[in-house]
């Protein structure tokens, strides 16, 4: 298959309910594409994910501030892609259910921020009736392993520029490996660690920021050795006196 | 706080849900227990396929119900059925499907699990698996298409031969079941009218081993495990005592000789063909003035299965092959016709609807599965055990369909390396595709030509079935297009040529006495 690449263009959203509660949405058009090979790349709406960040605990400490984050997800698939084609599929078509727990701790305008996630994933439905992970299973429906993700941050923040340097460690919580010249397939046991950096600076435009991140795969099993680039732009939008919102328009390349 | 709260519930909930939803139910272990509307009792009478006759093979006469080791035989299941564990029960009820069903199964289970190419060498050459060496890589098989075809034929075709010599050999020596003898015995499946001595499960238990010895010989271990659990199962059940088994494992194990000794002596083994003659293969076409078939992986790995159309076919000889079976040639590379194939190809691969993937998907059948073959014995399997077929009449069905498909796969290969024509990929560089592209030429097509070979047999076997088939059929082929891995031609001529085939076990099937 030579490279293959995804491009994705994704719309977020993130609205500020009270001064400890946002509500975050993202949705993603993502395309597939391989260099070299017959086999058609994919495309089309992946998954909207919806999200709730509530800042549940805050106290001063030391010179800084701690803060502990409760977050909850919940992310479906909005449009009829097949998630047997992969590599070149757009995603894993699955229901997933997230619970987050975040620490973040400033002082100054550095930073450092650590966060455990539990997805849950609801079972995948196929347009084949058989399929074979370690045995042969007689159905259309796969039962999909949980994840679990480690998230580590460190770095700069203040009212103008944020930049970070960031490592993830993504575990698929069962499932079984691809076989040697075999395809990957949904249930594999999917597991990547990556390192990043994200840098986000307003500009002196009223409201309008620009974002821009790298990222590279250290270490995986059963996933591509990714790198990849990002660049958007946001801005906020107030609705009224107090309230708050953002719109982030997102051209990645991966 | 209470919004945040409500939200949070919310939440919860979706993640207890996802976790609960996530049991699934598998076809396979829906399976009513085997109960036949007609027991076949005179199946010895039926006409074996490699057997003489019913009898070719001997069959010792059993121990009279009153002797003492018989008694103790009786004490066996008894000690058993004293403490049935909940595993022991379900092994009962999964084996009282059936016998062909479940070793049917278990092939498909290893048809699946070898069906993986080998991966190239450092030096750009593949490697090639060694029936002498299964265990080291690439693993003995690489259970294609053909190979996987020609293994269904064997197994169903061995268990019909030695379930007709079982059923001789019961009506010979009339020895009834144990619960018969005993009213003690419990009964854990539907009781059988006919006499149990020798036992029908273990004759077909006897030949399965064997021959899936043969055809997968690196996973003995896994063989003789599932097989101890089949006999485990038939005593626990009640249905046989333990010299019931030994006598049908050993006539099964007899008739089953015969049928390897075929299989060595069919030409399969030599269908990987060498680089002379995939050399030759191309020469011959350019002779022609065609353009040759090219391989389109990378590096570029020799064609599949070259010399498959030389096997042995079960339903006709080779004359007949070739001067009734065998298509004439696919369009010229350089006629219009093709130019208008190649087009249509080309237009399925940039405007493919999703009702068209699915279609391509459903039926592909690639990598890592039971093959097309296997689909259509899948499909055998599900709507046999609605018709409530006794043993026997589920191997003669279940024989005149791999027969069929084995046949089939020899007639296709036959045609794919006469005519080696290139894939739509190899002269449209622009066509891309949903599914993976196979590494022989295209003329014709295989799952047109297996699935014409089936739904003729199987409209056969249920008529009330048999539009369906045909439906089924013409989706398979279509979804080869959908794919763009075939041109018309080889879909329509696919069909033809599977529906040909298929008569010629249908014509089996009106003589063979079961009808």
């Amino acid at each position: 298959m030579g490279k293959v690449s995804t491009t994705n263009f994704m719309i977020m959203g993130n609205y500020g309910v009270t001064k400890k509660l946002n509500l975050l949405f993202g949705l993603p058009y993502i395309k597939t594409k391989a260099s070299a090979g017959q086999m058609a790349g994919q495309k089309g709406l992946q998954d909207l994910s919806l999200w709730l960040k509530w800042v549940g605990y805050e106290k001063h400490i030391g010179k800084g501030d701690l803060q502990a984050i409760l977050i909850g997800g919940y992310s479906t698939p909005v449009s009829n892609y097949s998630p047997d084609i992969l590599p070149l599929s757009i995603g894993l078509h699955s229901q997933a259910a997230t619970g987050r727990l975040m620490i973040d701790y400033q002082w100054n305008h550095w930073f450092g921020t650590a966060s455990w996630s539990y997805v849950a994933r609801n079972n995948v439905k196929l347009d084949r009736y058989t399929y074979y992970t370690t045995e042969m299973h007689y159905s259309n429906e796969v039962k999909m392993p949980d994840a679990s993700q480690w998230n580590f941050r460190a770095g700069y923040r203040s009212d103008v520029l944020i930049a970070e340097l960031v490592l993830n460690k993504w575990t698929t919580l069962g499932g079984f490996d691809i076989p040697r010249n075999g395809m990957p397939f949904v249930s594999n046991k999917m597991n990547a660690t990556t390192i990043g950096l994200n840098v986000k600076y307003e500009t002196p435009l009223n409201g309008l920021s620009v974002v821009a991140n790298g990222s590279a795969t250290l270490a995986g099993r059963n996933v591509g050795q990714a790198s990849g680039f990002n660049a958007g732009v946001f801005y906020i939008i107030d609705f009224s006196r107090k309230e708050k919102t953002e719109k982030k328009d997102d051209k990645s390349k991966k | 706080m209470k919004k945040v709260l409500s939200l949070v519930f919310v939440l919860a909930g979706l993640v207890l849900f996802n976790s609960c939803s996530k049991k699934i139910e598998e076809q396979n272990m829906q399976y009513p227990m085997i109960n036949p509307t007609k027991p076949d009792a005179n199946a010895g009478t039926w006409k074996p396929i490699l057997l003489t006759t019913a009898n070719e093979f001997a069959c010792p006469a059993p121990i009279v119900t009153t002797s003492p080791d018989y008694i103790i035989q009786l004490n066996e299941i008894k000690s058993f059925q004293n403490q049935i564990s909940n595993d022991e029960r379900k092994l009962v009820e999964y084996w009282g499907a059936g016998a062909v069903l479940r070793w049917n199964e278990i092939m498909r289970e290893l048809v699946a699990l070898h069906n993986l190419p080998p991966y190239e060498n450092p030096d750009g050459t593949y490697p090639i698996p060694s029936a002498n060496n299964p265990l080291a890589y690439p693993t003995f098989p690489f259970a294609n298409p053909p190979y996987a075809a020609r293994a269904y034929a064997y197994l169903s075709a061995s268990q019909y031969d030695a379930l007709v010599a079982t059923y001789y050999y019961k009506q010979l020596y009339n020895r009834t079941a144990p619960f018969n003898v005993d009213a003690t015995i419990q009964t854990l499946l539907p009781k059988s009218t006919l006499p149990s001595y020798p036992s029908e499960d273990a004759a077909v238990l006897g030949v399965s081993v064997e021959m899936l010895k043969l055809l997968f010989p690196g996973d003995q271990d896994y063989i003789n495990q599932r097989a101890e659990e089949h006999r485990k199962a038939r005593l626990i059940s009640g249905a046989n005592v333990r010299s019931d088994l030994d006598a049908g494992e050993a006539l099964g194990k007899l008739v089953a000789a015969k049928f390897v000794a075929r299989a060595r002596g069919d030409r399969a083994g030599a269908s990987v063909g060498n680089a002379t003659l995939w050399t030759k293969l191309k020469n011959d076409c350019i002779a022609r003035g065609e353009i040759p078939w090219i391989s389109q992986e990378n590096p570029e790995r020799p064609p599949m299965l070259p010399a498959f159309g030389a096997v042995r076919t079960f339903l006709f000889d080779s004359l007949t092959m070739v001067t009734s079976i065998r298509p004439g040639p696919p369009p010229s590379t350089g006629s219009q016709q093709f130019k208008t194939e190649l087009e249509e190809v080309y237009n399925f691969s940039k405007g493919l609807t999703r009702e068209q993937l699915r279609i391509s998907i459903f039926w592909a059948d690639g990598l890592r599965t039971y093959t097309p073959p296997g689909h259509w014995n899948y499909i055998a399997a599900n709507d046999f055990a609605n018709e409530h077929f006794s043993e026997p009449r589920w191997a003669r069905n279940m024989a005149l369909l791999n027969m069929a498909m084995m046949d089939a796969a020899v007639a296709c290969w036959d045609a794919k390396f006469t005519y080696f024509n290139p894939r739509p990929s190899q002269m449209d560089t622009r066509i891309k595709t949903p599914i993976g592209l196979p590494n022989f030429p295209a003329y014709i097509s295989g799952h047109s030509t297996f699935s014409a070979a089936a739904a003729t047999v199987l409209g056969y076997i249920i008529p009330s079935k048999a539009l369906q088939y045909t439906d089924w059929a013409t989706e398979a082929s279509l979804s080869r297009m959908y794919g763009a891995i075939h041109y018309r031609s080889d879909c329509e001529v696919g069909l033809t040529t599977g529906n040909k085939v298929g008569a010629f076990a249908v014509n089996r099937g009106h003589t063979d006495g079961a009808e």
